[in-house]
């Protein structure tokens, strides 16, 4: 086997690869998110306006109408929108909208806007999209009660709650591999309180749990203090399934014969560990960890949601769709459930990227 | 193997109970865990209002309360309460916990069980369908539907319900009942009322478990429909549905009776939060309330309850595996 392997000249990485390529829901998954890493990664640049700034003529303004095609049937190869009238309902004081077709105003590429630190590396105030007029900004997604643009709160929202799944994951996975891994390998008394403590925890539902927890956190931290606060919290309930995988995985695989047959050449704890164990379990803890990721990002929506997470003014998506509980405010302004959208698309590519992984390492997959 | 299912419960519920102990203490150390108590909150909002209250006061609140005991004499008071019967007194609501929690909890226990039925209701002829026409268009769409009741945020789906249940139908599909049958007697019109809300959040709160159920149910199936009896079965001439019925899906019916164990807590979470955003009168929204206030013993009974509930739903569902399938061993 191994022979005929090396002549065709396929690694296992490259097989895995070869594999994981071939699910095409996971390979669009994989852009989409890398289109959404992107985006935050670059917040400043790409989001028009700061996630909190307010532009008291525009609330609740609709999601702008991009043209091509002007009125009188000329055509633009720049899209442009058209100015506001806006007028206020006498009786509702609701602001209506509509477009005054006398203003145009281009959208361009490289405008200057607010001041943002680009990469957190120098100044600068040049954004990819806007237009340069100050008193007819572009919302493409439409602003909030207060004025404030949705895509750029998006933007920033966007940089919180990723970001809190990928940190919550890694450190369920660090907590979740010592103390699996140490239960797996002594076995005994320790094995029995650790797996005693699991179900203990595993007991309470999550939801509830988490929500106690982070109510715990005092109100008056920094934003970044509660970031990280709900981040450890996530992960302080995360670990445990972890924990159970990587503890069964050990349990099954120090009985394997190539275990036994490095031990018997004289291989020491770590050594096997190292270099028989982790390689073998590794792609299983990807996919574990991939698939906990979606868990985590609807752990800090919903508890944001609630108000129990992140609180204005830090930005969040769960924190944003605070603003559509009221079914009267959405029925008004839909385009505040976007934020929800988001949500489904990042968890839904979590989940197909996990799956796609599972199928790639899984040996027995038809190929 | 019968005979033995007697000692087997036995030994479960005798694990169950220190299980138990050890949760209510982890759950009476998270409800302490935010700096200060109720009376500190207390405080604070009545000298925002401007008044004044002096530290005998504070005293004999706190002592009231039983808030000046230790930690671990609180503990035991409280345990020992909840055990007899008596849940102490809500700060906050300033009601027993009993009534508040009483008030709520049937009608929580009905969504859920609700819940559960439909879940079964819908996953079980969908998984058949999926798992017999494998790799079918059908089958890709419902595994896609699939995925995406296991993405979307309970509480979303709830917003979404009502968004469209007030567009399309101009009803507003939140609450138990409508305006005007609040605060009627029960009549049958306000029976029909009622399920015409009901259905909310019994879907909503269904379709994340329908999804992962189908998921278990077809790959178990899939399993199963390549075995030898099944062809059996067949060259025996029995109809195609009957095959499938009799055989394969009893078998894999197991993973189906012990996901029960979990159904029950997603459901319990997902409660909290669907409840709120419905506005439901069910035990979810009370203990957000009641984390929010700091109402240590209104939350502390919750939190208490939903994980007895958990608990018995992983016995019963243990149970009901060791009495469906002899395979199982009870060691």
């Amino acid at each position: 086997m191994k022979n005929k392997k090396s002549k065709v000249g396929i690694s296992q990485r490259k097989l895995i690869a070869k594999r994981f390529f071939r699910h095409k829901l996971a390979v669009i998954s994989l852009i989409v998110l890398a289109v959404f890493y992107i985006i935050i990664i670059f917040a400043g640049f790409i989001s028009p306006f700061s996630a909190n700034k307010r532009f008291n003529r525009f609330l609740y303004a609709q999601p702008a109408k991009i043209h091509f095609i002007s009125k009188d049937g000329s055509f633009s190869l720049t899209p442009f929108i058209y100015g506001n009238n806006i007028t206020v309902n006498p009786v509702t004081w609701e602001r209506i909208y509509s477009e005054n077709t006398n203003e145009k105003y281009y959208i361009k590429f490289f405008v200057k806007g607010y001041e943002y630190k680009f990469l957190g590396i120098f100044e600068t105030n040049i954004h990819l999209f806007g237009t340069d007029n100050k008193n007819n900004p572009l919302f493409i997604l439409g602003t909030d009660e207060l004025g404030r643009d949705l895509f750029s709160r998006l933007v920033y929202g966007g940089r919180i709650t990723l970001t809190i799944g990928l940190i919550g994951v890694v450190l369920s996975l660090v907590i979740g591999v010592a103390i699996g891994g140490i239960s797996g390998l002594l076995g005994g008394i320790v094995d029995n309180g650790i797996q005693r403590l699991i179900e203990i925890i595993m007991s309470v539902p999550t939801i509830p749990l988490w929500m106690a927890l982070t109510a715990a956190l005092p109100a008056y931290w920094p934003m970044l203090r509660i970031y990280f606060g709900i981040t450890v919290l996530l992960s302080l309930v995360g670990w445990t399934s972890i924990a159970r995988v990587i503890r069964g995985k050990f349990i099954s695989l120090r009985e394997e014969d190539f275990v036994l047959a490095s031990r018997t050449f004289g291989g020491g704890h770590w050594w096997i560990i190292r270099k028989h164990l982790v390689p073998s379990f590794a792609g299983y803890i990807i996919v574990q960890a991939t698939l906990l990721v979606p868990a985590m990002i609807l752990g800090e929506t919903t508890l944001s949601f609630l108000g129990l997470g992140l609180r204005p003014p830090a930005v969040s998506w769960g924190v944003l769709l605070q603003d559509a509980q009221s079914i009267k405010t959405l029925a008004m302004n839909p385009w505040l459930m976007l934020p929800g959208v988001c949500v489904i698309i990042v968890v839904l590519a979590f989940s197909f990227i996990g799956d796609g992984f599972r199928d790639a390492l899984d040996p027995y997959t038809k190929s | 193997m019968g005979s033995n299912i007697p000692v087997y419960v036995m030994r479960r519920i005798a694990i169950m109970i220190p299980v138990l102990i050890a949760v209510s203490i982890l759950i009476f150390i998270v409800i302490q865990l935010p700096p200060g108590d109720y009376v500190t909150s207390y405080i604070q909002s009545l000298e925002k209002q401007g008044g004044v209250i002096n530290a005998q006061q504070i005293k004999a609140i706190r002592h009231q309360y039983g808030l000046d005991l230790p930690m671990y004499e609180r503990y035991f008071k409280w345990i020992t309460d909840f055990v007899s019967g008596n849940m102490g007194r809500s700060f906050a609501l300033n009601e027993p916990v009993n009534k508040l929690i009483w008030d709520r909890l049937p009608l929580s226990i009905l969504i859920c069980s609700l819940t559960i039925f439909f879940t079964w209701l819908i996953s079980i002829p969908i998984a058949l369908y999926s798992a017999v026409r494998k790799y079918s268009i059908g089958d890709y769409i419902l595994t896609l539907l699939g995925f995406l009741g296991l993405s979307i945020p309970s509480f979303f789906l709830a917003i979404i319900m009502m968004y469209y249940g007030f567009n399309w139908f101009g009803a507003n599909v939140s609450g138990l009942f409508s305006e005007r049958y609040l605060i009627a007697p029960w009549s049958i019109a306000k029976f029909i009322d009622c399920l015409k809300h009901i259905w909310v959040p019994i879907f909503v709160l269904g379709v994340g478990g329908a999804a992962g159920t189908i998921r278990v149910l077809r790959a178990s199936l899939l399993d199963e429909l390549d075995q030898d009896y099944v062809r059996t079965a067949r060259s025996k001439g029995l109809s195609e549905l009957r095959v499938l019925v009799i055989h394969p899906l009893r078998v894999a019916m197991n993973p189906l009776i012990s996901t029960l164990g979990w159904l029950l807590p997603t459901m319990i979470a997902g409660d909290v939060v669907v409840s709120k955003v419905l506005s439901l009168p069910t035990i979810g929204p009370l203990l957000l309330k009641s984390l929010l206030y700091q109402d240590m013993y209104l939350a502390g009974s919750i939190l208490l309850i939903q994980a007895i509930f958990t608990v018995l739903g992983t016995l019963v569902s243990d149970i009901l595996l060791a009495w469906l399938d002899p395979r199982i061993k009870y060691s």
